[in-house]
């Protein structure tokens, strides 16, 4: 946690967790956008995460293995990606909400981590692009009509028990997360005030002392998520593909 | 057709504002074969005809055809890849299968922007599509069934798209033109990667070794169909290669493919599930088995394994989607308003958000001018539907 | 309230040095979005380093019938263009 704390070796894995799993879960949309011009904007920002955790789980390879035996041969319990990025697509408002209270995180934590975790450096400026993405549409939904404002309400709404876990301090990053927070806090108060929406009151944490997905505890959909993602795979156990 | 060759107001640059590229009306029965008579000069000395040219109805009526059910291929032609999206069974194929289907979807964008060219939105042409008006390519009511389907589909069915598709770079209609020369570079790594997923397969183990050829076995006959009925039968072809929209007949074209894939597939170690497959010394090609026509009729008139499903999934975007272009348009609107008011500071007036990535940033650059046609300049290529360039820099 | 998104043409500088060129359009809602929306469908291959986006219906085009006295003028002047003047063979940098 102080400074002189050098990226310990597992460091990276949830990180790279939360990067690939939202990827998966932005990767279902193909197909089923709203428009075209989304679906290429949606695919892009999948194809920055599943780089981002390909690069993350390569600097765990002689602690976890391949990047693949890191993807598909875990059980959901040794996955430590945090809830929000599981949480199902729901609709498009879903989605991008999803992807602005976590963009609004990844930036600033990636921008802290840029001395000391290479990927960081490079990847801060992609975050910065999903962010902005998912700003410009948080105003235009939250704006748009009735109906998108009330769908887009409903999200944060929904999403925002998933969000207090964003700043707990994982091991081995070199990570400020008070001020991580208090960044997150103004920038999203910002947005939603800007699509008049509201800020939720209701708590940031679920209540169970278990903890949640940095600890390895998941939501009921990801288990069913990672079955779909890892079948092939260890059906054929020592394939290459 | 009318509805086709009518470009409505302002619905492309300068659309309107000049004679209709159609027949203008009221042109006199001389006029009219004038303009016929420079149509024909200009495409048989391979020159493009532009947007705001004059053109034949039937022309018009035939590119927009092709456009659309060019375009809706590749959109509908995303379905049984993304399939296996998030089932792809290494992080690294995992990549390369959402990057392919991300350019199916460009491709498909690159398309309709051509066919809007013609003077036929996007939101025409889809509606047609989901109506069941206009056709996509048949070979995408095929299933997927397996991850070797992924490969197939990229050496077999990109492999005979490509074929088609690289003498429509030459295509008389520039546009149409452009945007393949665009697409077949993007599309060059798509046929790769299907033929180096197989190899994997193919010189795996034995499950995948099978999986593989079971792919091919269900892929190459309906990509043979890709080319179209046999040359007699073809209803436009003949027109098409007068317009030189078309440059090789479906025979010549279906035949090439056969003669590149014969000793692809040996290379894989895979067969191609023909007997009757033989070198012909005379004729220096492939022979091939009878194709079913039956087969490929019945698939086109709706009863293919998918065809309901595909078009199901493309309404149910579509339709769920609506709302949000509803926010976005109705934003815009609202956004426009709130300019026009006296009172500025909306709500979301400026909508600046608080960062914002470098490469996006919109710091006031000096507004770059484009130069203006300059009578004492070199003439520009003949740029009807290009406009003179005016505008403020975006980026840095 | 037509959900229709209006047609944006789309220009694109390819590099530095380079003027920009008409690459396409797209549909957007609104101007921000059409960078937005360029910048991924025109770009991501990384062919550009700068993006123009113009509302397809404020473009004003010269039609065909114009073209021919809108730009004889420079036809008739050969003399504008390099290739008009013969060089010695073996001179270069000229």
């Amino acid at each position: 946690m102080s400074a002189t704390t050098p990226p310990a070796t597992l460091a990276a894995l949830p990180l790279g967790d939360d990067a690939l799993i939202l990827s998966h879960r932005l990767g279902e949309w193909a197909g089923h956008a709203p428009v075209l011009e989304e679906e290429v904007a949606l695919a892009n920002i999948a194809l920055d995460l599943l780089g981002q955790a390909r690069a993350l789980y390569t600097e765990l390879a002689d602690v976890l293995g391949s990047e693949d035996e890191i993807a598909y041969l875990r059980e959901e319990r040794a996955f430590l990606n945090c809830q929000l990025v599981e949480q199902p697509n729901g609709d498009f408002a879903h989605t991008l909400v999803r992807q602005l209270f976590f963009s609004t995180y990844q930036q600033p934590l990636y921008a802290q981590l840029a001395t000391s975790l290479p990927l960081a450096a490079k990847a801060v400026r992609e975050v910065a692009y999903h962010r902005d993405h998912a700003e410009q549409w948080t105003l235009r939904l939250g704006d748009g009509t009735e109906e998108s404002h009330a769908r887009t309400q409903r999200s944060v709404d929904a999403l925002w028990r998933y969000t207090g876990e964003l700043f707990q301090p994982v091991e081995g990053l070199d990570v400020r997360w008070a001020d991580l927070e208090e960044e997150w806090d103004a920038g999203i108060r910002e947005v939603l005030g800007q699509a008049g929406l509201a800020v939720p009151d209701s708590p940031r944490h679920g209540a169970w002392s278990a903890g949640a997905g940095r600890q390895g505890v998941h939501t009921e959909p990801f288990g069913r998520m990672l079955a779909e993602m890892q079948h092939l795979h260890r059906s054929h156990p020592g394939a290459t593909w | 057709m009318s509805s086709v060759t009518t470009p409505p107001l302002s619905r492309r640059a300068g659309e309107g504002k000049g004679p209709a590229g159609s027949a203008p009306g009221g042109a006199s029965p001389e006029e009219e074969a004038a303009l016929q008579a420079a149509f024909d000069a200009a495409v048989a000395a391979e020159e493009r005809i532009e947007p705001r040219d004059w053109m034949p109805d039937a022309y018009r009526a035939t590119l927009v055809r092709q456009i659309a059910q060019h375009a809706h291929s590749e959109i509908i032609g995303m379905q049984p890849e993304a399939n296996w999206i998030t089932r792809a069974p290494s992080l690294r194929r995992k990549a390369i299968l959402m990057a392919k289907v991300q350019d199916e979807a460009g491709h498909g964008l690159y398309l309709y922007g051509a066919a809007e060219t013609l003077g036929t939105g996007r939101e025409q042409l889809l509606d047609k599509l989901h109506a069941g008006r206009q056709k996509y390519s048949s070979i995408f009511n095929y299933p997927t069934l397996t991850w070797a389907d992924v490969g197939a589909i990229g050496w077999l069915v990109d492999g005979a798209a490509i074929t088609n598709q690289v003498p429509l770079c030459r295509c008389s209609y520039g546009p149409y033109a452009r945007a393949m020369v665009r697409i077949c570079k993007e599309e060059s790594f798509h046929q790769r990667q299907g033929y180096e997923l197989l190899l994997a397969l193919s010189r795996g183990t034995e499950a995948q070794h099978a999986m593989a050829q079971d792919a091919v076995d269900r892929w190459w006959w309906p990509s043979l169909m890709m080319f179209g009925p046999p040359d007699e039968e073809s209803a436009h072809s003949a027109r098409s290669m007068e317009w030189k929209i078309k440059r090789h007949s479906n025979d010549e074209l279906r035949q090439r493919f056969v003669d590149i894939c014969v000793p692809q597939a040996e290379a894989l170690g895979l067969t191609l599930p023909d007997p009757e497959l033989r070198w012909n010394e005379q004729r220096e090609h492939w022979d091939f088995g009878a194709i079913d026509w039956q087969e490929f009729r019945d698939v086109l008139a709706g009863n293919g394994p998918c065809n309901d499903q595909r078009l199901h999934r493309r309404r149910a975007a579509h339709e769920d989607g609506a709302w949000v272009r509803e926010a976005a348009a109705a934003h815009a609107a609202k956004q426009a308003a709130r300019r026009a008011a006296p009172h500025p500071a909306p709500p979301t007036a400026g909508t600046e958000p608080p960062t914002r990535p470098a490469e996006q940033s919109r710091q006031p650059h000096t507004p770059e001018h484009a130069p203006q046609p300059h009578p004492d300049e070199p003439a520009p290529q003949a740029r009807a539907d290009e406009p003179a360039q005016r505008g403020v820099e975006h980026s840095s | 309230m037509s959900a229709d998104w209006p047609l944006w043409e789309v220009f694109v500088r390819s590099r530095r040095g380079l003027s920009h060129t008409h690459a396409g359009s797209l549909h957007a809602p609104d101007a921000q979005m059409a960078l937005r929306n360029a910048r991924d469908l025109f770009t991501r291959r990384s062919e550009g380093v700068s993006l123009w986006v113009v509302p397809s219906g404020e473009i004003t085009a010269s039609s065909p019938d114009e073209k021919d006295p809108f730009f004889a003028p420079a036809a008739d002047k050969p003399y504008r263009h390099p290739t008009f003047y013969e060089v010695p063979e073996g001179v270069r940098n000229l």
